[in-house]
């Protein structure tokens, strides 16, 4: 019974976790009305989508065992591929699937050399963090690409206040949520991909192909990065090659707010996108209270180290 | 009986000690004179490491009483066990093989004035430790890791008599030395009684023990059942204490009958430590590899199931004969591997028991890459009931379980593949005797069932009971394979032991 209790509450964390982050900010009467309005919801899970669907690559990496400090960098990167490509009068689809690809190029490369140089992900992931930066900045001649318009800008619009449809860019999120967190639970690869990041001295003596798999990883974690890419760009309307710095350590963040571990074989997607949606709902909170951005930044990172070492705790105990 | 008291060097009085549910001590006493070697001597399991764990301050006895010099001896923590004048030589050596000699010995005891290193001082007091071995011409400024082994566990035994100990304490130090490093560590352990320090020394070689040791001590199952003068006593006697009557009905003898061969090794090598293997083993048959630590049977298995490469030679599995090299296609042509290294290699120890289990073919309990888990979790269930797996059920991280359990789950893996050609490096392991028993018994089973096994253990006993035939290994070659009946321990030890007195370890 009591285990029970347990596993129930490991299950709960992130979820207390994101109820406790709401009812701060829906105590102060004068913005409670405001902020837990649906179409302040509506913003903020719009405003979930990047960091969420970069999670969602970062997941399966982490959960393997490894680590991709380049997803900032290959966001700009994409969203300005993206951009280059709207001007020249590509079709959506097109443009879309050039930008997945775009990011799946990206992951690849990382996870070619991390298993092939069995080098350290932290390491070459810094190096394409680089990289990828400079060849953005590059592409771009160093400022922003502008087109004049796309269907693309109208899917992660929340500016109609009396609609109550989410924008395209939530149920792409929701709909890949889905789906990654069955492949990674319920299939051959999701549960080597666990294996991997649990021993992987073990997975290679089962017969895994240790090698192949991490490039894969990678490389299925680079596409959706490439897609957090489209709605960057979907969200600023044009290709910038400054922006998402630093958006790697929120996704980051996020994951391991949601329970995942940075030594591997422990991470779930659930866990994850709650994980997002509590970093979305901080970001949005604070600025409802008009609170200084710092606040923002220290209180996000007081959220971190709490998390972890709550999930720590719970771990110790059972 | 007082004066006797006050004379002891270490008196440990009904200590007892238990884990959970497992009662890893129940009663232990031991009392080492002054200036004397006493040798610790018992099965794997016996207690001897929880034993120096409580001697050494690394755990708390929940009972008895221990005295050092006639004082109540009580170490809080390893440094303070240490400070108290108790040192440790532990099996594996524990140096900072990048710092240098220097700085290895003087660990955790730099002599420094206002936080700065008084450089002479280090060098002085080093020396002197290292002059106290008959090892002073050792370079202290070299990197430790560019050391021998020999060297470095010099290095090691140095930086223990930096605290001039009363009692040094060490475990299996021979483990990873050649003969001729061997004698050296002998006279320096002469060298050491002779300067009236107390040595405990615990081995399960009792050849070793007789030649350096004055007294001793025997454990078995948490408990001291024998001791006294080393010089009086018959291996015979030591030999019976050490695993009582009921020891030899822990090996089954099942009727089994050799088939054909099923797998043909010949001239194998594979760098570093295998130098060359050929041995044939046959269905039905369980073929033992003997030999030290370090003498390539974990290489030549790691070679055999294409962990690592092989640099000459060939394995042939007999019903694949042209199959390539790798783990995944050894597992399809039905060979399966137990890694001697549970924690590090064999177990995924976050994930669950089922997961774990069927790693090899989880892409049978589905279709299309999908996997069912009510499928997957009830091939686990029927092996965690056969084999008697206590687990709260086949959910339940692989962690949590106790190590013999841990064990059954990973040898179930390799039932559960099936494979007919099992490679086990050190089943038994640090399991618990009951478990034990249920592998041996296991392991008949197998051979019964027309399955061959080869086993790599140190623990000799283990391997006259169960094999039919052992061949031993020295120094990366496979030298000799007989027929069980042909063995004795001794002969093994001789063979295992080679008489050419160059390095184990290149």
């Amino acid at each position: 019974m009591n285990d029970r209790l347990k596993t129930l509450l490991a299950k709960a964390g992130p979820f207390l976790g994101l109820i406790i982050v709401i009812g701060l900010f829906a105590i102060p009467t004068e913005t409670r009305e405001i902020f837990l309005s649906y179409h302040n919801f509506k913003i903020i899970f719009t405003q979930t989508v990047i960091v969420a669907i970069g999670a969602l690559g970062m997941t399966l990496i982490i959960v393997s065992g490894g680590i991709d400090l380049s997803v900032g960098s290959a966001i700009a990167l994409t969203s300005v591929v993206g951009a280059m490509l709207v001007q020249r009068g590509w079709g959506t689809a097109s443009v879309v699937l050039a930008m997945i690809s775009a990011g799946g190029a990206i992951g690849l490369l990382n996870g070619a050399a991390i298993a092939g140089l069995r080098m350290m992900p932290f390491i070459i992931t810094l190096g394409t963090l680089g990289i990828a930066r400079g060849v953005a900045k590059w592409l771009a001649e160093n400022q922003t690409v502008n087109y004049e318009t796309s269907v693309i800008n109208q899917w992660m619009t929340t500016a109609d206040p009396f609609s109550y449809a989410l924008p395209a860019g939530v149920w792409v999120t929701l709909g890949l949520a889905i789906l990654t967190a069955l492949v990674l639970n319920r299939t051959v690869l999701g549960r080597h991909i666990f294996a991997l990041g649990s021993n992987e001295a073990t997975a290679r003596l089962c017969g895994v192909p240790t090698v192949r798999l991490k490039i894969l990883v990678y490389a299925l974690a680079g596409c959706f990065f490439g897609l957090a890419g489209l709605f960057q760009l979907s969200r600023l309307r044009q290709g910038d090659p400054t922006v998402a710095v630093g958006l790697e350590l929120d996704i980051i963040a996020a994951v391991i707010i949601g329970g995942a571990s940075l030594s591997g074989g422990v991470g779930t997607i659930l866990g994850s996108m709650i994980g997002a949606l509590i970093m979305a709902v901080l970001r949005n909170g604070t600025q409802m209270m008009e609170w200084q951005t710092y606040f923002q930044e220290i209180i996000i990172g007081l959220v971190i180290i709490v998390a972890v070492f709550v999930d720590r705790l719970r771990q110790g105990k059972s | 009986m007082n004066q006797a008291a006050t004379r002891a060097a270490l008196r440990l009085a009904g200590i007892a000690k238990s884990f959970g549910a497992t009662q890893a001590l129940r009663g232990v006493s031991l009392e080492v004179v002054p200036g004397t070697v006493h040798a610790l001597i018992g099965e794997n399991g016996a207690g001897k490491s929880t034993l120096m764990k409580i001697l050494s301050g690394a755990h708390a006895a929940d009972a008895g009483t221990m005295e050092l010099g006639g004082q109540p001896y009580q170490p809080q923590n390893p440094h303070d066990a240490r400070l108290k004048g108790v040192a440790m030589i532990y099996q594996e050596l524990n140096l900072a093989l990048h710092l240098s000699a220097r700085e290895n010995i003087l660990l955790g005891a730099e002599p420094a004035k206002f936080g700065w290193l008084d450089r002479r001082q280090s060098r002085d007091r080093a020396r002197e430790a290292l002059a106290q071995l008959g090892h002073e011409s050792l370079d202290l400024e070299r990197q430790a890791g560019s050391f021998s082994i020999a060297e470095q566990q010099v290095i090691e035994i140095a930086r223990a008599l930096l605290t001039k100990p009363q009692v040094l304490i060490m475990d299996e130090p021979t483990s990873s030395l050649t003969q001729a490093d061997t004698e050296r560590l002998f006279a320096t352990i002469q060298r050491l009684r002779a300067q009236g320090v107390s040595i405990i020394y615990i081995s399960h070689f009792l050849e070793e023990c007789r030649r350096i040791a004055d007294r001793f001590t025997v454990l078995k199952d948490g408990e001291t059942v024998g001791g006294g003068e080393l010089a009086g006593a018959s291996l015979d006697h030591i030999v019976t204490l050490m695993t009582g009557r009921e020891v030899k009905d822990l090996y089954p003898r099942s009727a089994h009958e050799l088939g054909p061969a099923v797998l043909e090794i010949k001239q194998a090598a594979s760098a570093p430590r295998l130098k060359r293997a050929s041995l044939q083993v046959r269905a039905g048959e369980i073929f033992g590899l003997a030999g030290l630590i370090g003498a390539g049977r974990t290489d030549l298995l790691r070679a055999v199931f294409a962990l690592d490469p092989l640099a000459a030679g060939e394995v042939c599995v007999v019903s694949a004969p042209a199959a390539t090299a790798t783990p995944r296609a050894r597992w399809n042509q039905g060979v399966g591997f137990l890694s001697e290294n549970r924690k590090e290699e064999g177990l995924m120890l976050s994930q669950s028991i089922a997961d774990n289990l069927t790693l090899t073919k989880q892409e049978t309990f589905g279709r299309f890459g999908w996997i069912s888990a009510r499928r997957q979790r009830i091939a686990a269930q029927q092996w965690v009931e056969t084999l008697r797996v206590k687990c709260r059920d086949v959910t339940q991280p692989i962690g949590q379980l106790s190590g013999g359990n841990q064990q059954k789950v990973a040898i179930a893996r390799l039932l559960e593949h099936p494979a007919k050609i099992f490679l086990l490096d050190e089943p038994t392991r640090g399991i618990d005797v009951g478990s034990k028993a249920q592998i041996y018994e296991l392991i008949g089973e197998l051979a019964a069932a027309g399955k061959a096994v080869v086993i790599v253990s140190s623990y000799l006993p283990e391997l006259l009971g169960l094999c039919d035939t052992i061949g031993v290994m020295c120094r990366g070659e496979l030298t000799a394979v007989r027929p069980r009946q042909q063995w004795t321990e001794q002969e093994i030890m001789r063979a295992a032991t080679g008489s050419a007195a160059d390095p184990l370890r290149a």
